[in-house]
């Protein structure tokens, strides 16, 4: 499946590994719903490394959309929250 | 469901309303098309304008930087001449000023990387709206408008996941370029004020006046002493020397410079 990191591009991601993204994603959004800054960092680092650590970049051309959407790796847990709840924050 | 599920669905669904709004889905394609070149200039002149907002902290760098060096030197000079208290001046002054470097050289970095993900962002894009030129023609050439409509919506909801992500990069990119240029603005106002230099060197330059001061005073001794063991050595060399003619006379006359002491003395007694 592909996979995009904000600010960073696509990621190509074995299928298997979705579960344990899951659970990484679920930490992260437990995170953001408690308002915990510490939690949410931890949790968008751990994210983020098994992201990478398991895929390897997509095709530049490949217009295909993405399965996932990660946030940029120095989002604030505003922008985040943002991101979840105001479309507005998306240009054009 | 997760914020990367909920993220996505954010993106969907902005290139669904906006592919809900065209009529005639090859129209879809040309204006998508004329809406991702502009974006791609708006990218170019982003990564140009960060660019320029970079050098421009470069410079200010550099001057801040030959600032703290000048006064690194002028506290070595200080402390050399004994001066321990304008020594210590000297280096409070430029801890300020090194202040003021460092946080420069954080803007400065955070500027390059910056410009390099933009860049790169840049790349990705024109890849993708390449991608999607090609793919818009093999679409108009080979299928009738209904067949051509989940062709387009995918190709549509990927580059718009694309222009999203850019158009966010963007958006970054230029207001953190505001923010620095008012701060470049504000330490160049300061330069011009003449207000740096003051923090720098006092109004008047008043550390490197008193080294000044104390550097020609110094010197002055230091040649008032030299002149004294000159006379002090010339008087028995001259004597022992005599008798070997009176070249030698005219030699330490010259080198000396103190033509009075030396005829009548070193010529007469033998």
């Amino acid at each position: 499946m592909i996979v995009r990191i904000l600010g960073e591009g696509q990621l190509q991601v074995p299928g298997s590994a979705a579960e344990e993204l899951n659970k990484l994603d679920a930490a992260l959004e437990s995170a953001v719903d408690r308002n915990d800054e510490a939690a949410f960092r931890l949790a968008l680092d751990a994210l983020l490394a098994k992201v990478r650590q398991v895929g390897s970049p997509a095709e530049a051309d490949d217009l295909r959309p993405s399965e996932l959407i990660i946030p940029r790796p120095d989002a604030s847990m505003d922008e985040v929250r943002q991101l979840l709840t105001d479309e507005g924050l998306i240009p054009g | 469901m997760g914020v990367m599920k909920r993220v996505t669905m954010v993106f969907r669904a902005k290139a669904n309303r906006a592919l809900d709004r065209m009529e005639d889905p090859r129209e879809t394609l040309d204006y998508s098309y004329q809406t991702q070149l502009e974006l791609l200039q708006k990218v170019r002149r982003g990564v140009a304008d960060v660019a320029t907002s970079r050098k421009r902290v470069e410079l200010q760098l550099n001057q801040l930087q030959q600032n703290a060096d000048k006064l690194d030197r002028q506290a070595r000079d200080s402390l050399a001449a004994g001066r321990e208290d304008l020594a210590r001046e000297a280096l409070t002054r430029k801890a300020g000023v090194q202040t003021q470097v460092d946080d420069l050289q954080g803007q400065y970095a955070s500027l390059q990387s910056e410009e390099e993900k933009l860049s790169q962002a840049s790349q990705r894009l024109q890849a993708k709206v390449d991608a999607f030129r090609t793919r818009k023609e093999t679409i108009k050439a080979t299928y009738t408008a209904a067949e051509a409509q989940t062709r387009i919506n995918e190709a549509f909801t990927g580059i718009s996941e694309e222009m999203g992500d850019v158009g966010m990069a963007i958006q970054r990119a230029e207001d953190k370029t505001a923010q620095m240029k008012a701060r470049a603005g504000a330490i160049d106002e300061l330069m011009a004020s003449g207000a740096l230099d003051d923090m720098v060197s006092g109004p008047h330059d008043d550390i490197q006046a008193e080294l000044d001061r104390m550097g020609a005073s110094h010197g002055v001794d230091r040649e008032l002493e030299q002149m004294k063991a000159e006379i002090a050595q010339s008087a028995p060399r001259q004597i022992e020397g005599a008798p070997a003619g009176s070249s030698d006379g005219a030699a330490s006359q010259s080198a000396s410079g103190l033509p009075a002491a030396d005829p009548a003395q070193a010529g007469e007694p033998e």
